[in-house]
């Protein structure tokens, strides 16, 4: 696999404080990759440095081979971003702004046109491409982002924040939009976000940062894997009584990792979802079940248990 | 190089749809129309009452047309003048957002993540103001010509068409100077209210301090009472006016005073009171064309050097400024 985006050991200060600290990263060329953390935790920062908008302190960042500090134009020309507070001229359309952007990557008028009638498409703004940009919903305008950055048919493609601001089936429609986009053309996405379940839904990979480092970092399956203690799922049982036969009984069931105590809950880690076994077992042995939950691990848990690491 | 281009036709565009251009053409052709007035109704009287010697009103008369430029009517003022005072206002109006306007919409950001240099963008958008600044001025310039070719039916010799392409030439840069100075206060300031006010703290600072300014300089420095004698006087009148001089507003309506009116042979208090005391043995010849450039030289290098600090310094603060998170 071609390496899309690498760093090393990149270092950002601002008078005194750190907000990148000796970033290592790498991405895979088709990776969707989810760059999560808190506000303020140095993931804009990051973004910035690696499109050679912003000149790192020490350490080298590197899209396809180019260096971002040194080849600005090189590392411009293969991606595309999205800021998080995206704008428009909005006095201009759609498409005068998308042909600007065109024009400004040196396509040709005729390919300009093609591509930007596609790009809007895709994003389904075709109906509304001559209406001006003032007009546009914030919903409509982050699409008209995403179409802005397919102009230049980029390798990567950098979306910080694209959901924050609208709303729930916007999210929706918005992140199905990138992933669509990103299988379809093969792009390499990497996307920000503090929004956790959002990013899980389409995302492959994912990045953990928090004060300017990455706390963790890799597949999503093997990062639950590790929170969870190696369970794909976590089933949470409360009964009236527990007894140690249930719980040699419980354990017996063949995918349970492992079975944690606490006051009248069981908690079931597992490979998969036991629940009729584990109900059974339950009856088997005489037990009275008050409730029984079952968690797939959410990227909340895994965020919240490196956070509270941190 | 393409960035460029694409950045300076796009800012042209911009520049000539935007209201503000309406508006500030609007004001521009007021301006005229009020210059052509104030020229029909004063011309004649200007022409004939300058001096009585026949040679001296031959020399007057052939350089008529200018004289649309430069009559003023009592308590009207002249074209010169309105230009001396409105240009700023065109260069402000077209610098004093150009910045920090894309950096509050959001648009920076996407423009320079595209593969362009990033000074594409400032210098873009300072030529498309000066191209329009441009566009905007010879416009005036001929308009006011046209209708004074229709009022006075003396058409321009080739010196005065040479003179007033001096003129516009010395306009544009002192336009490209409020350019610059708008658009340094543009990429200092966040905000736009902000850099439009202090723009205009500076036209304001120019045109009504400077002259208290430069008397209280020259009091310090030459300073005068009932006593004094002609000497001091005139040393103290020096001293103001070279204060004066640090002024771009004067600089300017003194090169353009100087390249309209053939007939200036000075600038100085010092010298007008000299010729008036020997009037009467000197005739008011016109300095021909090189000669009055000559004067001027100074100033015009002076507002050229002060555009190009104005402009350096926005370039350099905006190429090494941080794209910042937030």
């Amino acid at each position: 696999m071609k390496l899309a985006v690498e760093t090393v050991d990149l270092t950002k200060t601002y008078d005194g404080t750190t907000a990148v600290n000796k970033l290592n990263l790498r991405i895979e060329e088709g990776d969707i990759f989810g760059f999560l953390g808190p506000n303020g935790a140095g993931k804009t920062t990051t973004i910035l440095m690696l499109l050679g908008l912003t000149e790192p302190t020490s350490g080298v960042a590197r899209i396809y081979g180019y260096n971002s500090t040194r080849e600005p134009l090189r590392v411009k020309r293969i991606s595309g971003y999205v800021p998080e507070r995206v704008g428009f001229y909005e006095d201009l359309s759609a498409r005068h702004n998308l042909a600007y952007i065109a024009r400004l990557n040196g396509l040709s008028e005729k390919l300009a046109m093609e591509r930007i009638g596609e790009s809007l498409e895709v994003v389904g703004l075709s109906e509304v491409a001559d209406r001006r940009v003032q007009e546009f919903s914030r919903g409509m305008k982050q699409r008209l982002a995403i179409a802005d950055t397919l102009i230049k048919t980029p390798k990567v493609a950098f979306l910080d924040e694209p959901t924050s601001g609208i709303d729930p089936e916007g999210v929706r429609e918005m992140l199905n939009l990138i992933a669509t986009i990103a299988r379809e053309r093969g792009m390499t996405v990497i996307l920000s976000s503090h929004q956790l379940h959002q990013v899980q839904q389409i995302c492959n990979r994912i990045g953990i940062m928090a004060k300017g480092h990455m706390v963790v970092e890799g597949l999503l399956d093997q990062l639950g894997r590790d929170a969870f203690g190696g369970g794909r799922f976590r089933v949470e049982l409360q009964l009236t009584e527990i007894t140690s036969a249930l719980v040699d009984c419980i354990k017996q069931i063949e995918g349970v990792v492992n079975v944690e105590r606490s006051e009248d809950l069981l908690l079931i880690n597992c490979m998969e979802d036991l629940r009729p076994r584990i109900a059974k077992a339950i009856v088997d042995n005489g037990g009275l079940l008050v409730q029984m939950k079952i968690q797939s691990y959410a990227l909340e848990d895994i965020y919240m248990k490196y956070f509270t690491e941190v | 190089m393409s960035g460029l281009i694409t950045v300076f036709w796009k800012e042209l565009a911009d520049n000539f749809t935007s209201k503000r251009f309406i508006i500030l053409f609007i004001l521009v052709l007021f301006a005229g129309v009020f210059a052509i007035y104030v020229a029909a109704e004063n011309i004649r009287q200007a022409v004939t009452e300058t001096d009585t010697s026949l040679f001296a009103a031959t020399e007057s008369i052939r350089f008529v047309f200018l004289k649309l430029y430069t009559t003023s009517g009592g308590a009207m003022p002249s074209f010169l003048t309105f230009i001396v005072f409105f240009v700023p206002i065109v260069g402000i109006a077209l610098g004093f957002d150009a910045i920090n306007s894309e950096k509050n919409s959001g648009t920076l950001s996407r423009l320079l993540s595209q593969p362009i240099f990033r000074d594409a963008v400032i210098n873009g958008k300072f030529l498309a103001g000066v191209a329009t600044l441009s566009i905007l001025l010879v416009s005036i310039v001929m308009l006011v010509a046209g209708v004074g070719l229709r009022m006075i039916g003396v058409p321009p010799n080739s010196e005065e068409i040479l003179r007033l392409m001096a003129f516009l030439g010395v306009g544009i840069v002192y336009g490209a100077f409020w350019l610059g100075l708008a658009m340094l206060f543009s990429i200092f300031f966040q905000r736009v209210a902000t850099s439009a006010l202090a723009s205009i703290a500076v036209w304001i600072f120019f045109i009504f301090f400077m002259f208290m300014i430069a008397g209280l300089i020259a009091n310090m420095v030459a300073p005068v009472d009932d006593q004094s004698t002609q000497q001091e006087l005139l040393r103290n009148v020096e001293v103001n006016l070279t204060a004066m001089r640090a002024s771009p507003i004067m600089l300017f309506s003194e090169a353009t005073s100087v390249l309209l009116v053939p007939a200036a042979r000075t600038m100085g208090q010092l010298l007008q009171m000299e010729i008036s005391e020997a009037a009467t043995q000197m005739l008011p010849n016109p300095l021909p064309l090189g000669q009055s450039v000559l004067m001027v030289l100074p100033h015009l290098v002076s507002l050229l050097a002060l555009t190009v600090v104005c402009f350096a310094i926005s370039y350099i603060r905006f190429m090494r400024e941080e794209i910042r998170s937030t």
